[in-house]
């Protein structure tokens, strides 16, 4: 039978974050705020041009300058020194840059001061070339190559995917919209920029400090720039301090943090790299930009018949997890509502531009935007109503959809009648007011990229009934720590507050894949759980001997561990502990666990079930648009989710008004305006986040649907909320004014053009 | 060029030799280890760096260190109690899950004092003005705003 939450003591509480008081006394240590003796500043050159070869560098002048330690061009980077996940970047370019991001030198000097300084005096003269920077131009035959070695600036990628007949459904259904949508550069804007310290001890072992959602994964690049430096069977540590947010920014190693350790090791001293915000902007990845093609159809009574979606993606000049979007993108192409013909096409696309990386959603919120979009816009062609289309297709417990998806769990109903429940959609709003809907499905059971989706977790008892637990996962603020404890206090009788969860230092911390996929409360979670039943049944028999009864008659509650119905059989858990490591041939109460859940990778059919289980949620939008200006203007907003279960649902509220209100930003304000290859609004004047003046009213209605193999029956909710935000509003939109804007953001002028265009 | 300031710091008088062309916020920061003041931006666009100087709410990554002689500057260190007890409107945070990751959460708690020092009754609009230049990325400011209004009329007073 499925556990009520009242039947938890610590796991469904609005607990606050246990570090919130330690921040909001501005006691939290961020990278900004590391110094270590010693200590020099290294600094950044990146190239003047879009296209170029370098001719020649002079860095005499900056060598020469007083309190300069070193300088480095791609001269000095190691030939196998290569970052990205097909090895195509090196750290500092040589011989030729490829986008204005290109990193072209490096300093490392006493002050912030002087390596800028030492920046300036670097002479270097480019032979500008051609640059490229439309995706679908570079696709053409006669494109310049952005790189020469290559045959085609298209990349090398298995995007191409067929389940079912989608030629045949087409022809059956009976109704049929096709359309072109676009979606823009966005990116992350942690409030805290990048940044990174490396320094080697005296035997050429690495620590490094580094703002990093992937703790492991990252020692492993930095073992491989290592052994690019010929240092062999080194050491590294990885040590990411309080972070200023992730969002999917730090999901992959970057030039700065390996330029860092080149420095480090050139000066032997602590170097320091710390991004400011101009370089935030200019020199960190952005959301992937896509131009996509969606057609797909319904039969007479609404049941969708096919779904056929094409893109192109602009990889920019380097590849990161950017171009790996696509496998994501393909779970709502092939599995948001039930829709048995499926096809899918992808090409990413070398240009000139910036490269993009993994960001919140990791490609979901461009596809869904397509995707919602369009099933407005059947809905319409086939007469009938936008809700009733979602209801009739929607996706049910005990599904398996045609790329492999099993659908343990799914409150999609649930949450599509709780936005209906908050909004009208009878379109009878008051003139210029509308409402719009949008659902989503995202991974909630982790998910299979790499060939381990595992976590570990080491738990350890101390002498007064308090634990540690050494996590593989990774907190950025989302509020992972606290789920942790919540879990593990649950399991163990204790308080959250009782739980020290020490997570982000890879020579204490066991091994993870990384923050991402909203896979941290699941597998995490579910690594933690399993140490702590592996600890309890261990005082469970320690305490069997002390009790004289069966272990599996000893419970844990309020720290007491006890016999329910006999009082002389009772202790505090601490007292416990005690004697276990007190008494002659005493134990340690320790555990470790590794969850690496039963999920699937794709193979080369590109089908699996990539999850253990899937989130999925409705998010509905009231808007009111002014005809005058195009000024669109958020009433209301609801964003229900099916979670599983909620830990904490006060962080989980947070997390969905996060992710809304970022999703507002991209379907609204939020764009990197690029022009010929160059960010032209690198700062928060330019670059429109939403403020606390744009503040919406956000209702979060919590689905819980107890998922069999959640911890607790919870999901993974970290991005969610940023998925469907888009299309509620652009549907939203149309259905104010009668526009359908196809192309993010939606701002005002596009608002405007589309009103002059209908009106005329 | 370097000058001699005397300036009131979270209550305590204080007198340095600072550089004329230093911020108030690398004097915090850089000079005084006072890290609890964050910087977001260095340019006066995201509101990280608020500290109280003379009871309104600036950007110290703009403010020069020099003008503050004479003054009295207030910043994150100095709001919880001697006897370290949180400041009423850092519970607030705290409680409401107003605090993420945090680095937005000692300029936003610094406007919010400045604001209910000055209008304890701050209506929703008010607050929302006044907060309208810190920039948070990851509450989307529902839950911020939310500790804001429950802490009004407890506001200015520390204990
Ligand atoms: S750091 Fe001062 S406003 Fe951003
Ligand atoms: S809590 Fe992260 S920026 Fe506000």
């Amino acid at each position: 039978m499925s556990k009520s939450n009242s039947d938890f003591s610590v796991v469904g509480k609005r607990i606050p974050k246990l570090d919130a008081a330690q921040k909001a006394m501005g006691r939290a240590e961020y990278i900004q705020d590391i110094k270590l003796p010693g200590m020099l500043y290294g600094r950044i050159l990146y190239s003047k041009y879009a296209h170029a070869n370098i001719v020649k560098i002079d860095t005499s002048k900056a060598v020469a300058l007083s309190g300069v330690h070193a300088v480095l061009t791609g001269e000095d980077v190691p030939e196998k020194m290569k970052m990205g996940f097909i090895k195509d970047n090196p750290p500092i370019k040589k011989g030729k840059v490829c986008s204005f991001r290109d990193e072209v030198a490096a300093v490392a000097a006493i002050s912030p001061e002087i390596a800028k300084k030492a920046l300036d005096l670097i002479e270097i003269e480019y032979e500008e070339q051609i640059g490229i920077f439309d995706p679908e131009k570079a696709m053409e035959k006669d494109s310049p190559l952005v790189h020469g070695h290559l045959k085609s600036n298209v990349l090398k990628m298995p995007w191409d995917i067929h389940y079912g007949d989608v030629e045949k459904a087409e022809k059956e259904s009976a109704f049929v919209v096709e359309d072109r949508f676009t979606t823009q550069w966005v990116t992350h804007c942690c409030l805290g920029t990048s940044g990174a310290i490396a320094l080697f001890d005296a035997n050429d072992n690495l620590t490094i400090h580094t703002n990093t959602q992937i703790p492991s994964l990252a020692q492993k690049d930095f073992l491989e720039s290592l052994k690019a430096m010929g240092l062999e069977n080194k050491r590294v540590r990885v040590i990411k301090p309080i972070i200023g947010g992730g969002f999917g920014s730090k999901l992959d190693t970057y030039a700065y943090e390996h330029i860092a350790i080149l420095l480090a090791h050139k000066c032997r001293k602590p170097v320091k790299i710390a991004f400011d915000r101009v370089e935030e902007f200019k020199a960190t990845s952005t959301r992937q930009p896509t131009i996509i093609y969606i057609k797909q159809g319904c039969d007479k009574n609404g049941k969708l018949t096919f779904r056929d979606m094409r893109m192109v993606l602009d990889n920019g000049a380097h590849t990161s997890w950017g171009a790996t979007t696509p496998s994501v993108m393909l779970m709502p192409i092939s599995s948001l509502y039930r829709v048995e013909n499926v096809k899918y096409v992808a090409k990413c696309v070398y240009t000139n531009n910036t490269y993009s990386q993994a960001m919140r959603g990791y490609g979901n919120p461009q596809a869904t935007f397509a995707i919602e979009s369009s099933m407005d816009m059947l809905a319409e062609k086939a007469g009938i109503d936008r809700i009733e289309i979602r209801r009739i297709n929607r996706n049910q417990s005990g599904d398996e959809t045609p790329q492999g998806l099993k659908i343990t769990t799914c409150g999609l109903e649930e949450c599509i009648d709780a936005v209906e429940k908050e909004l009208k959609f009878d379109g009878k709003n008051e003139k210029g007011v509308g409402t719009g809907i949008a659902s989503l499905i995202h991974v909630g059971g982790g998910a299979r990229i790499y060939g381990s989706d595992g976590c570990g977790a080491i738990l350890k008892m101390d002498d007064y009934g308090k634990v540690d637990v050494f996590t593989g996962g990774t907190d950025m603020g989302q509020g992972l720590d606290n789920i942790i404890a919540q879990i593990v206090a649950e399991e163990l009788g204790l308080l959250a507050e009782d739980i020290n969860v020490v997570h982000s230092d890879t020579d204490i911390c066991p091994w993870d894949v990384g923050a991402h996929a909203s896979r941290s409360t699941f597998v995490a979670g579910n690594a933690a759980l399993g140490a702590a039943k592996k600890v309890k049944q261990k005082i469970q028999k320690f305490a069997s001997k002390l009790f004289d009864v069966p272990a599996e008659k000893i419970e844990f509650k309020d720290k007491l561990v006890f016999v329910p119905g006999d009082q002389e059989k009772s202790m505090p858990l601490g007292k416990l502990l005690r004697k276990a490591h007190f008494s002659p041939g005493g134990t340690m109460l320790m555990a470790e666990y590794f969850y690496d859940p039963d999920n699937q990778n794709m193979g080369k059919e590109l089908k699996g079930n990539m999850s253990m289980t899937y989130s999925f949620g409705a998010h509905g939008a009231k808007v009111k648009v002014d005809e005058e200006t195009g000024k669109v203007e958020v009433l209301e907003y609801v964003a229900a989710h099916d979670v599983g279960r909620a830990i904490n649902p006060l962080l989980l509220e947070g997390q969905v008004y996060g992710g809304v209100v970022m999703g507002l930003g991209y379907a609204l304000t939020e764009e990197v305006t690029v022009k010929d290859g160059e960010i032209m609004n690198a700062n928060f004047r330019d670059y429109k986040l939403f403020t606390a003046k744009d503040a919406v009213k956000i209702k979060a209605p919590i689905i819980e649907t107890d998922d069999k193999d959640g911890p607790f029956g919870a999901k993974g909710i970290g991005e969610p909320g940023c998925v469907p935000t888009a299309p509620a509003i652009a549907n939203a939109i149309y259905d104010a004014v009668g526009v359908r804007i196809k192309d993010l953001p939606i701002t005002p002028e596009k608002v405007l053009v589309a009103l002059k265009k209908k009106n005329d | 060029m370097a000058t001699n300031i005397s300036f009131i710091l979270n209550g305590d008088e204080i007198s340095y030799e600072v550089k004329d062309h230093w911020t108030l916020s690398h004097l915090l920061r850089e000079e005084m280890g006072l890290i609890g003041t964050k910087e977001g931006c260095g340019n006066g666009e995201c509101g990280a760096c608020t500290v109280i100087v003379d009871k309104l709410a600036v950007n110290s990554c703009l403010y020069l260190a020099i003008e503050v002689e004479g003054k009295i500057v207030e910043t994150i260190e100095g709001l919880a109690s001697t006897s370290g007890a949180l400041h009423p409107i850092q519970q607030s945070f705290v409680k409401n899950g107003g605090i993420q990751c945090g680095f937005c959460s000692p300029g936003m708690i610094m406007s919010s004092k400045a604001l209910l020092d000055k209008n304890p009754d701050a209506n929703h609009e008010e607050i929302k003005h006044a907060l309208a230049g810190n920039i948070c990325r990851c509450t989307g400011y529902v839950q911020i705003l939310e500790s804001v209004e429950a802490v009004k009329n407890m506001g200015g007073q520390n204990e």
